[in-house]
């Protein structure tokens, strides 16, 4: 990019800011970037420019890298939930696409500044992770790159099982306390009613357990408890652990979030004074961005739709309120409508012998599948049951089994992996074909039975 | 209240930003590791045996997977957005991965086809055969009478003071004046002596013009099924390969036979089956009859390998083991290779369990991976007598 185009963009920047801040969206200061097409797919395959190296980053910017000279595809938008927020542009890029990805990407801050799922995000994660990578360099030095490497892996195959709730966030401060756990009531109601039913005899206290409530954050869990953690080990789990939470809202609004950002964008282009040929451009481009596809759900076309909607139906002042207080799996279950289902044409498939075939067309079971499929962003939830299994410290992790069976495939080899980290036999129970099943590890071999 | 635009636009220099790659030679790393430690599923992968001479072939590795808990996509149902017009039944896409017989990286793009997940590398086949190969070694390897020496290039690697005015080495020649200059206590560049001269001097790279040949017999009787030819197959496949490697010219003669020999197409050899019994003498004695009338053992490196199931007419036994005396005679290694999936005690193995020369190899095959346990059975040279 020459100076000259450099001052158009900055011109550019300029005028849809004012168009944006007009139509009321409030965001962070903003911090442009230009950069080479090579760092885009860095900081596209590691989340953030700053995290942490792992040989997984490096195979998913391989293969962005190699879509991207094939042509396959192209990042339009790049943007950090942060503040001030970070976006990255393209240095090959026009200047009417950088001009699209700037609209674009101050949808996603306004969204990022006040949805309420990304209410608890560090708006300073560019800095901590920074520091953190810093920090895991040095244990590399250490320990070895390979058993930093090594114990980076295990705990990718479990990220995702951290409880990132409200209450599951602000749950790290706490140690468990095993006297005060007991004094939990299981039955929440429990006390609605002592009054009428009268006190039975004093009932054999049960054996204390092992966590008191099944507990949802794996990663928390294992830092906490697991005898044979190194300090630097502890430390890694909890960098991941928080980056996890930092990425979790990003996953659970990614319909929500991009309709959004598009809505926008398609708002504040149709404001800027284009040119014939920019005009032919960007309708090619927003086409590109909200093509639908047949195996999945493009999350700007389906987002679009329903806030086109919510608009039509309610005006925009609701979209501001909708804006803040929903998630996708909640979009989804108030504002798909029947018409919405038809007139994009959803559906559900699924396999039938070795053919992918068209299952279900009608709305709510449609309807109700793609919620479904949002729940705990899409991941299967898993709980530990018990952390002193057998009286042997073994680990008992039960799958809240919701009638969609695991890849048992994966289940095997992913367990090795919990094993790593806990140090003991670890179990893990699931539904196979309806029935009961427990997979353990010992550190050896793996086995299943069917209870 | 005016709201000013609050932002900054900038560039920077990220040419040193290099975090991106640095993690891909890692994970390349990481893919040669996988390679090298699946050498044994590899050997027997049908993209490779059957590859139509690309030399770039995906293969599947799947401890590069990144594990985790997830729903089984199969028995799931996914959203999915139609023209306007789909309707229940409708046909999306085949599962390229059924039934198995469809060689990975063939077939319709991944791109749109749900399902396909296990991560694909790109390797050269050199790569493979070079990972592959570093731990065979050539057994008995002799040294045949009428090598003839060719020479085929010549390569620059040493530096000398007299040589062709042609040959001269400018940069070595200078730097030997400055230092002359340097020690006579008047640094730089002043003149050039007849003693700072040097010349480039060359050398011819020889290789012997060595043949080998491979008497690839196999039993071809109804009792050799799909999976036993395919054994076959693979291995002669690495075998013819692996000699590639050490002389510069192989040949390959296919016998097969039943109770009788006949000399086939490479085609007809994996494909055609036969029915009747099994008298392996007859391949023994063709094999024999080739060498007397083709392959002179003074000009051929030899290699007989024979497989086949383990049947056997029991009265011909004997006979059996009289010839494949007579063939170690002439032959570098005799090799035997049984692929006998269910483990049972056969004919052929019962006889042969007798010859203790050293020259006669065998190895049971029992499953795909035990092709490349027999190829580095065959192929060591632990034990191997060195022609002087």
């Amino acid at each position: 990019m020459t100076n000259e185009e450099m001052q158009q963009l900055e011109a550019a920047i300029e005028e849809i800011t004012i168009i944006a801040r007009d139509f009321g969206l409030d965001f962070y200061d903003m911090r442009y970037e230009v950069c080479p097409s090579e760092i885009i797919y860095t900081f596209g395959a590691y989340g953030m420019p700053t995290r942490f190296s792992h040989w997984s980053f490096g195979k998913a910017f391989h293969r962005m890298k190699m879509q991207y000279d094939f042509g396959l595809s192209k990042i339009y938008e790049l943007v950090i939930n942060s503040d001030p927020c970070y976006a990255f542009l393209l240095d090959g890029n026009s200047l009417l696409q950088n001009k699209l990805i700037v609209a674009h990407v101050l949808g996603h801050c306004d969204f990022f500044k006040h949805n309420n799922s990304f209410a608890n995000t560090s708006r300073y994660m560019v800095d901590s992770m920074a520091a953190s990578a810093d920090r895991m360099r040095q244990y590399e030095q250490d320990h070895g790159k390979l058993a930093v490497e090594e114990f980076i892996d295990s705990v990718l195959a479990l990220q995702e099982h951290i409880d990132p709730t409200y209450v599951g966030r602000k749950k790290h401060a706490r140690r468990y306390d095993s006297s005060d756990e007991a004094k939990q009531r299981v039955d929440p109601y429990e006390d609605v009613f002592q009054w009428t039913e009268p006190k039975k005899a004093e009932e054999p206290k049960p054996a204390p357990r092992f966590p008191a409530q099944p507990e949802k954050d794996l990663l928390l869990f294992i830092m906490q408890h697991a005898k044979g953690l190194q300090e630097w080990q502890r430390d890694i789990l909890t960098i991941m652990r928080e980056e996890m939470l930092y990425f979790w809202p990003q996953i659970e609004t990614k319909i929500m979030n991009e309709g959004w950002a598009t809505y926008w964008h398609l708002r504040i282009m149709r404001e800027l004074d284009l040119d014939e040929g920019e005009t032919i451009e960007f309708a090619r481009m927003n086409a590109g961005v909200i093509m639908p596809s047949k195996t999945s759900l493009n999350p700007y076309h389906v987002g679009l739709k329903i806030w086109e909607d919510i608009e039509k139906r309610w005006g925009r002042e609701r979209m501001w309120e909708i804006r803040e207080y929903d998630n996708d799996s909640s979009f989804l279950r108030n504002y798909l409508t029947q018409e919405l289902v038809d007139e994009m044409d959803l559906y559900l498939y699924g396999k039938q012998g070795d053919e992918w075939k068209v299952a279900e067309k009608d709305w709510e079971k449609v309807r109700d599948s793609l919620c479904a499929a949002k729940v705990n962003g899409g991941f299967p939830v898993l709980l530990v049951h018990d952390g002193d299994y057998l009286k042997n410290g073994e680990l008992y992790i039960k799958h809240a089994y919701d009638g969609t069976e695991l890849d048992v495939k994966y289940l095997e080899k992913t367990i090795p992996h919990v094993y790593n980290l806990w140090g003991r036999t670890t179990h893990l129970e699931t539904v196979l074909d309806n029935r009961a099943v427990v997979f353990t590890f010992d550190g050896k071999k793996s086995h299943r039975r069917f209870l | 209240m005016i709201h000013r635009p609050s932002f900054i636009l900038s560039r920077e220099d990220w040419s040193l930003h290099r975090k991106g790659e640095q993690d891909q030679q890692r994970h390349q790393e990481k893919v040669r590791e996988a390679i090298k430690k699946n050498l044994a599923d590899l050997v027997t992968e049908e993209s490779l045996i059957m590859h139509d001479g690309r030399q770039i072939v995906k293969v599947p590795i799947r401890s590069l997977d990144e594990f985790r808990f997830r729903y089984n996509y199969n028995k799931g149902q996914h959203g999915g957005q139609g023209d306007g017009e789909s309707k229940v039944g409708d046909v999306l896409g085949k599962d390229p991965s059924a039934k198995g017989q469809q060689a990975p990286g063939k077939g319709e793009g991944a791109g749109e086809q749900p399902g396909v997940d296990y991560y694909e590398a790109e390797v050269s086949l050199q790569e493979i055969e070079s990972l592959l190969f570093a731990d065979l070694e050539l057994p008995n390897l002799e040294r045949k009478e009428q090598d003839e020496i060719t020479t085929t290039d010549v390569r620059f690697n040493d530096i000398r003071k007299k040589g062709l005015a042609g040959n001269i080495d400018k940069k070595r020649t200078l730097i030997e004046a400055i230092r002359r200059n340097s020690l006579a206590g008047k640094p730089g560049l002043h003149n050039i002596s007849n003693d700072d001269l040097r010349y480039k001097t060359w050398e011819e790279i020889q290789t012997p013009h060595s043949q080998a040949v491979v008497l690839a017999m196999m039993d071809t009787s109804g009792s050799m099924g799909q999976f036993e030819k395919y054994i076959a197959r693979s291995f002669f496949f690495w075998m013819t390969r692996f000699l590639r490697t050490k002389y510069e010219h192989v040949d390959i003669q296919y016998i097969a036979h039943h109770t009788e020999a006949k000399v086939v197409t490479e085609h007809e050899f994996f494909t055609k089956g036969e029915s009747g019994g099994t008298i392996c003498s007859s391949a023994y004695n063709l094999a024999l009859d080739l060498v007397n009338k083709k392959y002179h053992p003074d000009r051929y490196n030899i290699y007989p390998f024979h497989f086949s199931d383990g049947d056997n007419l029991t009265s011909d036994n004997e006979k059996c083991i009289k010839l494949i005396k007579q063939l170690m005679e002439v032959s570098n290694i005799f090799g035997y290779g049984e692929v006998n999936q269910y483990n049972r005690s056969s004919s052929l193995m019962n006889a042969f369990k007798n010859i203790q020369e050293e020259k006669f190899k065998h190895a049971i095959i029992r499953e795909k991976g035990e092709v490349y346990k027999a190829l580095c059975h065959f192929f060591t040279a632990k034990d191997s007598i060195r022609a002087s």
